[in-house]
């Protein structure tokens, strides 16, 4: 079966990204396709790549960019959401004149309208936040 | 299931302000909008003070997205359903709502309200009528 | 037509499952995530709710129970614990899917 999902909420705060994340693997193991997953609210914080959390603990970003190169997933950020929390690819980085750029690898960032189209292809669109 | 006209319901529970919930999830309506899909949105819980009336938000600080709900009915946006029980549990009736309305094309483009009170029951059922419930 | 409404407050702190069993209809599943796995606590208040919804399924995360110290023994009655693939069978089982966040 064809799956979206989306994320609704950052890393650490907020269990949604964990919840998330296993609930992706789990459909992989089971054959289903992931159509794609896309990152809204304060989801866009799972895709900075400058979080460095403690060594004893997990690494969401990079569990996140490990999983989309294993399983070749459609990680999608939006657009709106990560400008007002800084989240920025090289072309953002560009085109607002900042000095940084933080995506992570695997991430890309689009439009709202991906979040429309995965819930026009999906057969089922599982969303996880607060 | 992939091809052809979804029902898209988006469901708004929480209030404005104190989170940013209900102005990104007009966003997306706005954007949805434009796919051309079959849209209803729901207000049940605390999303009924989203639609309240007389937003001023100039002490805060933040910006005013009310008139953006106004805006709806400019997307073809015409099935606004509000949760009748909600509205009574919060001391609210339906005069302390925005006036949201849209032009019915079957109808000589007459304006009509937008709003559709509905019992708890009737909400139920428009939730399990959809194909797609996007909630926030 | 049924429904797989997924939920994941405390039902001691938000409303959020009620609302959620104020409109859940006859067939639909209910799947308690995070810190809603509270409310399928034998004793608690909140499984008196759960076991007066009549003709609805529960399920509860596998790892949200563990996480939190909630042996198996400790679940109401009827409520059915499934771990991260149960809940993507969930998911494939009900026609639609339904966060109540």
């Amino acid at each position: 079966m064809k799956l979206g999902i989306v994320v609704n909420e950052g890393p650490y705060t907020h269990e949604a990204s964990d919840t998330a994340y296993n609930f992706a693997v789990a459909a992989l193991e089971k054959g289903h396709e992931i159509f794609r997953i896309f990152f809204y609210h304060d989801g866009v914080n799972n895709a900075t790549r400058l979080m460095v959390p403690p060594q004893d603990d997990r690494h969401i970003q990079q569990k996140w960019s490990e999983l989309a190169e294993k399983h070749n997933l459609d990680l999608v950020v939006c657009i709106a959401a990560a400008q007002r929390r800084g989240i920025l690819d090289e072309n953002e980085m560009k085109r607002q004149g900042k000095d940084a750029e933080n995506l992570a690898p695997g991430f890309r960032i689009s439009g709202l309208g991906q979040l429309i189209e995965a819930g026009i292809q999906c057969d089922r669109l599982v969303i996880f936040g607060d | 299931m992939s091809e052809g006209v979804k029902k898209f319901l988006y469901v708004n529970r929480k209030a404005p302000h104190g989170t940013i919930y209900a102005l990104e999830a007009l966003e997306v309506v706005l954007i949805g909008a434009a796919f051309e899909q079959d849209v209803s949105l729901a207000f049940l819980d605390d999303g009924v003070f989203q639609l309240v009336k007389g937003w001023d938000t100039s002490e805060l600080g933040s910006k005013n997205f009310q008139p953006t709900y106004t805006a709806l009915g400019d997307y073809d946006i015409s099935k606004v359903f509000v949760e009748r029980e909600s509205l009574e549990e919060r001391g609210l009736t339906e005069a302390d709502l925005l006036e949201l309305t849209y032009e019915d094309e079957d109808d000589d483009w007459a304006e009509k309200s937008s709003i559709r009170v509905v019992s708890r029951e009737e909400m139920a059922e428009i939730m399990a009528e959809n194909d797609v419930i996007l909630s926030f | 037509m049924a429904m797989l409404h997924i939920v994941n407050k405390s039902p001691y702190e938000t409303g959020t499952l009620e609302s959620c069993l104020n409109h859940a209809r006859e067939g639909d599943t209910v799947l308690l995530i995070e810190d809603a796995v509270y409310a399928a606590m034998k004793g608690g208040r909140a499984a008196n709710a759960l076991s007066a919804a009549k003709g609805v399924k529960f399920a509860a995360l596998s790892a949200d129970l563990k996480a939190r110290g909630i042996g198996e023994d400790r679940i109401v009655e009827g409520t059915a614990v499934v771990d991260y693939g149960g809940f993507v069978d969930l998911v494939v089982a009900n026609d639609k899917t339904q966060s109540w966040l």
